[in-house]
């Protein structure tokens, strides 16, 4: 609904946006493809040559790279599990009445407000360190052997640390979305003599389902790119243990500097997100429509 | 003050053509009212003459200046739209005297006229208030007041009253109506109400789908509707139709007859019914008679009326009223 | 209609959320109260709570060592520079798709959003040697850019998202009252899409400075922001926990700070502007 004028102005206004992300993709996209097709080490300058799918070839029959795939989706799914179940309870403990809710919400955010490295750190050395952290302290006080967190149970840690991070955004999102329904209808369901589990289930989580689908995708896009967490906590370890596909890439490309490899294992990295995203999209499409 | 002529206005979105051709001419000073069911195109014929559509073909004069192309702003029309659109962030005063500020005006003479304006809306209390401290009346005020500041070429009015409740429509119907004898501006307002359309008009254009069914004053329109739409559109309660053997006889496919026109009797007369709900408004009575077993005919009679619901009653249209229609829904005259 | 609720409930209810709220912010409580101990109390066994020596030196400790104002600077830089410059690019982007919108707009602000898509480590390489040649790596123009690139979508998501809930008809108002569309953006839009702006504004300082991928790939000592400053603590630093905490507690408590006072505008900002 506007004029041919104010059409074209709105084309004009929206162009550099778009531009520049059109450029932010394609540049360094084809560049990506490009290097993974040839043999390029940084230590050797001047030794580019063409590799075909040597580097593909390598990076997808190294069983680092598997490993890898799995440990990225068990970290993204751990994490998606623990914080939409968590966010609805917290949510549906903070829209209770209470005294001090402003303050116990505002207890709740604050792990969003922390950079993932000063997190993962302080979680690694003050909670999970085997010998001086507050975890193993507890251990001793109930009589029970210290557990070394990040070495025995390195990804169960770590999906721990990025929980915590993330619990913060679904609450607040399924809070907000809970708060937006409508009393009368929950009233008329107890009419109706629905018990509080059924009107749970029949009412409060399908008015939900859009909030979820909204956490599930953005911690998703978040989630696949986890790095600093596995870089001040394992790198990556034990073994690979904790070696997600970012953090693969990562050491192949700025550690070993194989840019043809890491550039392979980024190109598997952008198709696996791409299937991820799709297959998100289609699963929960309907919900977004809005 | 000036005459608004379309010449062949047309308006598609798309592959849909919401307005096919119109040719309208607005006099000067004249207060013209847009009438028509929801979806007639209405709203967006005023919005083609504001400016804030483009026409697909056809052409837009103010004042014998062809304004097809030119933006809203420089077109010299104010506009009161449905929400109010007041800007929220601005108090009365800076609402009112917003269009000044745009066209550059000095801040004594802004001062000056938005006084001015606030005085003659009985607005001078509210002034530093911002809109949503307001009533919707004071609101709908403000609206109008940033509309007359800068002493427009004309008005557009698009649904200005449909957001406030009955008695305070009938209040502002008044107040702009004598707002335009004041002002005597080229003024075109758009409604759905045939109420408003008829009480405050010196001429309604009767739209339907896009093309116009009819032009004319109240008073022609309700006397003599030239169609079958014209004539179920303006009055109330609706004329009535009666059937094809009552038409035959008249030598018309349909004929309509308006509920005043049609006596009501308990002893005699041409078609007999039975008496169903009556609505007593004191001044008359609606009595809605059922003739048939799917038709029924609505009869205007006395204030103290005392059919009841279940009696048997005679209608007599009054046969020099006749709305006479051929099969295509024209007019016979 | 909120019901009333019985006091047996309400107080069941406080016990239960305080107890898992503190739960939830202890680990914060925990790395402040410690960064005020010495580095002996900090290990001591049982853990001392209130009740030791508070003292400020680790404060100077971390300052003297490694310069946290610079990092400190670095990051307010990049944060807010890189959220200053991806506003001015989107508001007229979520201008036009909000009130202009033609049939393409959602598949425009899909595709945009799917730009997030793209992980960060499938463009490492590029970037990385790209920076290199152009002189980019390790300054703060450099993740400036980046981190515009990279928070744009969800910048002109949100923003499309506030200004759609302003209707259009005042913009058309505005026009008829004579605005050209410089007047509407400044007089008009922009006012009323100040809370708006100001929550979009928060949350992406916020995801800028907490940003940990680019901003440790792409920097070493002079650009390094504090996400960076604070990795360096991973070991063996780490171990000393008094002064770890020090370091954390300055790198987090500016965005605790601002995320505290401004809670209002950020609830709504994190919520990305996608539920309402």
């Amino acid at each position: 609904m506007a004029t041919e004028h104010s059409r074209a102005t709105a084309r004009l206004m929206i162009s550099p946006a778009v531009l520049l992300l059109l450029a932010w993709m394609i540049v360094p996209l084809a560049l990506t493809l490009y290097f993974s097709f040839l043999r390029y080490n940084l230590l050797m300058p001047g030794m580019e040559e063409w590799a075909g799918f040597l580097n593909y070839k390598f990076f997808l029959t190294d069983p680092a790279f598997f490993s890898a795939v799995w440990k990225t989706l068990e970290l993204v799914g751990g994490v998606l599990i623990i914080t939409v179940v968590g966010g609805i309870l917290l949510a549906l403990l903070l829209d209770q009445q209470f005294w001090g809710q402003g303050a116990v919400r505002i207890l709740v955010i604050a792990p969003f407000f922390v950079m993932p490295t000063v997190s993962a750190l302080v979680w690694k050395n003050m909670f999970m360190n085997p010998v001086n952290g507050l975890f193993a302290y507890l251990a001793k006080v109930f009589g029970l052997p210290p557990f070394d967190f990040l070495a025995q149970a390195p990804m169960l840690s770590i999906i721990m640390i990025v929980a915590w991070e993330w619990l913060p955004f679904a609450t607040l999102i399924l809070l907000t979305a809970l708060q937006s329904l409508d009393s009368e209808q929950l009233e008329a369901a107890e009419m109706d003599g629905a018990s509080f589990i059924s009107r749970f289930f029949y009412i409060v989580l399908p008015h939900l389902s859009r909030a979820i689908t909204v956490v599930i995708l953005i911690q998703t896009i978040f989630l696949l790119s986890t790095f600093a967490e596995i870089l001040v906590t394992t790198n990556g370890g034990p073994g690979t243990a904790t070696t997600n596909l970012t953090y693969l890439v990562y050491v192949q490309s700025l550690l070993q500097f194989d840019v043809g490899g890491g550039s392979a294992g980024g190109v598997v990295a952008i198709i696996l997100a791409n299937i991820v995203a799709i297959f998100l999209m289609r699963m929960i499409g309907k919900n977004l429509d809005a | 003050m000036s005459a608004i002529t379309l010449k062949n206005v047309t308006k598609r979105f798309g592959d849909v053509t919401v307005i096919p051709g119109i040719d309208l001419s607005i006099e000067d000073g004249e207060f013209v009212v847009f009438v028509g069911p929801s979806g007639c195109g209405k709203s967006t014929l005023l919005r083609l003459i504001a400016g804030l559509e483009d026409v697909s073909a056809g052409v837009i004069d103010i004042d014998g200046a062809d304004v097809t192309g030119t933006a809203p702003a420089k077109r010299g029309l104010a506009m009161v739209f449905q929400s109010y659109a007041l800007y929220p962030h601005m108090s009365v005063a800076g609402n009112i005297g917003f269009p000044l500020r745009m066209a550059g005006e000095s801040k004594e003479a802004i001062d000056k006229k938005v006084r001015a304006a606030a005085a003659t809306l009985n607005l001078t209390d509210y002034l530093h208030r911002k809109p949503r401290e307001l009533s919707g009346g004071q609101r709908q005020r403000v609206a109008i007041g940033r509309a007359i500041v800068r002493e427009p070429k004309g008005f557009l009015f698009d649904e200005p009253l449909s957001n406030l409740d009955a008695a305070l429509r009938v209040n502002m119907r008044l107040e702009l109506s004598e707002l335009h004898a004041q002002l005597k501006t080229t003024m075109i307002y758009v409604t759905h109400d045939q109420v408003e359309a008829m009480t405050m008009a010196d001429k309604i254009v009767v739209l339907n789908r896009g093309h116009i069914e009819q032009v004319g004053s109240p008073l022609t329109l309700y006397n003599k509707p030239d169609n079958l739409f014209v004539a179920g559109f303006i009055g109330s309660p609706k004329m009535n139709f009666l059937g094809p053997t009552y038409a035959k006889e008249h030598g018309a496919a349909t004929v309509g007859v308006r509920p005043e026109h049609i006596k009501i009797s308990k002893e005699s007369g041409l078609i007999k019914g039975t008496a169903g709900v009556a609505e007593h408004l004191g001044s008359d009575t609606f009595v809605h008679v059922h003739v048939a077993p799917d038709q029924m005919i609505t009869v205007r009679t006395s204030g103290d009326s005392v059919l009841r619901h279940g009696d048997t009653v005679w209608l007599t249209p009054d046969e020099d009223r006749l709305h006479r229609f051929d099969a295509q829904g024209k007019a016979i005259r | 209609m909120a019901r009333a609720v019985s006091t047996r409930r309400k107080i069941t209810f406080t016990v239960i959320a305080w107890v898992i709220g503190i739960a939830i912010f202890f680990p914060i409580l925990w790395t402040i109260l410690t960064s005020f101990k010495t580095e002996g109390e900090a290990i001591a066994s049982p853990p001392s709570f209130l009740f030791f020596d508070w003292t400020l030196e680790n404060y100077t400790t971390v300052q003297e060592r490694s310069n946290y104002f610079l990092h400190f600077w670095n990051s307010v830089v990049i944060s807010l520079g890189s959220t200053v410059l991806g506003l001015i690019i989107a508001i007229p982007a979520a201008w036009s798709m909000a009130f202009v919108p033609g049939k393409r707009t959602k598949d425009v602000l899909m595709w945009m959003l799917s730009t997030k898509m793209l992980p960060p480590v499938g463009v490492l390489i590029p970037i990385y040697l790209l920076f290199r040649d152009a002189g980019l790596l390790d300054t703060r123009t450099g993740l400036v850019v980046v981190l515009t690139l990279m928070n744009l979508p969800i910048i002109v998501w949100m923003l499309y998202t506030y200004f759609r809930e302003i209707p259009g008809e005042i913009l058309e108002a505005a026009r008829m009252d004579g605005a050209g569309l410089r007047e509407e953006i400044i007089y008009i839009l922009t006012p009323m899409a100040v809370p708006g702006i100001a929550s979009t504004l928060l949350l992406n300082v916020i995801l800028a400075w907490n940003e940990a991928f680019w901003t440790l790939n792409l920097t070493a000592a002079n650009a390094a922001p504090l996400t960076a400053f604070i990795a360096s603590y991973s070991s063996p630093e780490g171990l000393f926990y008094a002064k770890l905490s020090a370091a954390s507690t300055m790198a987090i408590a500016p965005i605790l700070i601002l995320g505290w006072f401004s809670q209002k505008q950020l609830v709504r900002g994190l919520t990305f502007g996608a539920v309402k």
